[in-house]
């Protein structure tokens, strides 16, 4: 077979033309995500009212989200608060996900096309309709889940779990994990199922158990998928916003405990804090820019790790 | 003769994904059921089919909100949103794989880069282009960043799928003279449509579900969409959960349905990009 899908070129029709293919897909592209990408960095050193910033200040922007006291309690705070939801998502949907494409995978599971659908079906909802569906469910005065778990005899008085500065994030990482668990899930489960049955097959024959298997042969050849998946849930939760509007609103309410970068962004840069009420778009285009480096560092970290070699 | 009891296989499998299965589907189940109940009878019993069946929050929803209207934004600019991603992006795909010179190869390393870049970080800059396009408050101001947003993944899933199309196909509609427009859409297209629908679903849920670019944009109540337009009904209906819920079931529904009819291609379409990327 000759080299497939590459077509010769007609004498007379000039390459050139094909620029004309690619120009539209391109200009679009340039002006609504390449170049507004860059141009908020480049916004980080500037001030203006409005929304226009036109007066170049350095890096005056940086120095208010570090040194003013009030600013930067609430980005530290969040820095924090925002690698927890990671942690709890890494630690519960990741493992959730492994745990379920390698379930999913056993020999002979029946309904397994069900299970399957039904363990991607909440990623297809809105975060913002989860967020105010499992508000609603937790509910101390509703409480449907109080209500379980008080006929489980779990707990005796229903307990605000939104309400509370030391459960109300680690709830809305649950909630949010619980919506996203199916996309991990089916990730490791493609990759499980490109896994050669000759190793599995040698394996058996080698009398190894189920533990064994899974460490010294899902797991490694698992590495790469391991690593998207820790890049996807990074970038998705240093960019998280909507579950925590849903849930406890902009201001990260109890006692700015849920509050994560995705929300201090949009306070500081879009909406405008309390009590002010005006953004500061300079500072919130600073922002972006260390959540950017952030993001940048982490991902080739995340990269560097789940390519190395093994050197043995 | 010896019996033994028929040995149900993968019992504990069975017992951690039907665990699963009960926690997914009970907040749905609680979504869809309490939204068919009589204002009261919610709190009585939360989990169970309504003793009285009342379709009343729905009828209030749909007559006497903006729902509908929301709803018309929506779906107008998820569609037109996909229907120019998928016609800019094949394009570009059909350029990109034939054209072979440092332009094309530096534009695709460019564009493929965006699927690494949030474009939340653009924010600040964004909301000023669309002030100063004057498209602010309006539903068009939407379609220019959804556009770009899909570009990135829909020129790299078709153009590894143009690359496995045999040369033999384009070559035979070459030789009976056709240029390269009729190739592109009387060959091209067509046998594209797998990865068009791949391209499709892959955008349809976030664009529909999208809370951020319309809430950074939007304003006027006739130019609000679905999700937006939910945060302020879950608000003006905040004691009446019986019109709550019949509101979320309603924008959760369309997606849903699609998604239970379809679930194979929602699947692979939504995990696509981020398996191969």
């Amino acid at each position: 077979m000759p080299s497939i899908g590459q077509r010769r070129n007609r004498p007379g029709n000039s390459n050139w033309n094909w620029i004309f293919y690619l120009l539209p897909a391109l200009v679009v592209y340039t002006f609504f995500m390449a170049y507004p990408l860059l141009n908020s960095l480049r916004l980080s050193f500037f001030t203006g009212s409005g929304f226009e910033l036109s007066r170049f200040i350095g890096f005056d922007n940086y120095i208010r989200l570090f040194k003013d006291p009030q600013i930067s309690e609430r980005y530290w705070g969040d820095f924090k608060n925002t690698w927890i939801f990671f942690a709890v998502h890494m630690i519960v949907q990741n493992v959730l996900g492994l745990l379920f494409a390698n379930l999913l995978t056993r020999k002979g599971l029946k309904g397994s096309d069900f299970y399957r659908t039904v363990i991607f079906l909440p990623a297809t909802l809105s975060i913002l309709v989860t967020g105010y569906l499992w508000k609603l469910i937790l509910n101390p005065q509703w409480g449907a889940l109080n209500l379980i778990l008080g006929k489980l005899g779990l707990m005796g008085e229903p307990f605000a779990w939104l309400g509370e500065p030391s459960t109300a994030l680690i709830t809305i990482s649950l909630v949010s994990s619980w919506q996203w668990v199916g996309m991990p899930t089916m990730m490791f489960l493609a990759g499980l199922q490109n896994i050669s049955g000759d190793l599995f097959e040698a394996a058996a024959i080698d009398g190894a158990s189920r533990g064994t298997v899974f460490w010294k042969i899902k797991l490694p050849l698992l590495r790469p998928i391991i690593g998207i998946v820790a890049i996807l849930t990074f970038v998705n939760n240093f960019n998280a916003f909507d579950v925590v509007f849903a849930m406890e609103n902009v201001n990260g309410a109890p006692q700015f405990s849920t509050d994560i970068m995705g929300t201090f962004f949009y306070r500081v840069g879009i909406a405008g804090q309390h009590p002010v009420g005006i953004p500061d778009r300079g500072v919130g285009a600073a922002v972006a820019t260390l959540t950017f480096i952030l993001l940048a560092i982490g991902v080739s970290l995340i990269m560097g790790i789940a390519n190395r070699e093994d050197r043995r | 003769m010896k019996f033994t009891a028929p040995r149900i296989k993968n019992i504990l499998p069975h017992i951690l994904l039907g665990f699963w299965t009960l926690v997914v589907l009970f907040p749905v189940w609680t979504m869809v059921i309490n939204s068919l109940k009589m204002k009261l009878d919610i709190y009585k019993n939360p989990f169970w089919l309504p003793p009285k069946w009342n379709f009343q929050s729905y009828l209030t929803v749909l007559r006497n909100s903006e729902f509908p209207l929301y709803f018309r934004n929506s779906l107008f600019v998820t569609v037109g949103s996909i229907v120019m991603i998928l016609f800019l992006g094949s394009m570009a795909a059909y350029a990109l794989v034939n054209w072979k010179s440092r332009i094309s190869r530096w534009s695709y390393a460019f564009l493929i880069a965006g699927m690494m870049f949030p474009i939340r970080i653009g924010s600040i800059n964004l909301l000023q282009i669309v002030n100063r396009l004057g498209l602010l408050n309006t539903i068009w101001s939407l379609f220019p960043v959804y556009i770009a947003m899909g570009m990135p993944i829909a020129v790299f899933v078709l153009s590894e799928f143009i690359r496995q199309i045999p040369e033999d196909l384009t070559e035979a509609a070459t030789i009976d003279g056709a240029g390269r427009f009729r190739i592109y859409r009387s060959v091209l297209v067509p046998l594209l449509r797998p990865a068009l629908g791949t391209v499709a679903i892959f955008n349809l849920v976030p664009f529909w579900n999208d809370l951020w670019f319309p809430l950074l944009f939007i304003n006027r109540e006739e130019h609000k969409t679905l999700i937006l337009g939910v945060t302020r009904l879950f608000g003006q209906y905040q004691t009446d959960w019986s019109r709550i819920l019949a509101v979320l079931t309603l924008s959760a529904v369309p997606v849903m349905v699609l998604y239970l009819m379809m679930s194979k291609q929602f699947i692979e379409g939504l995990t696509a990009g981020a398996v191969k990327g």
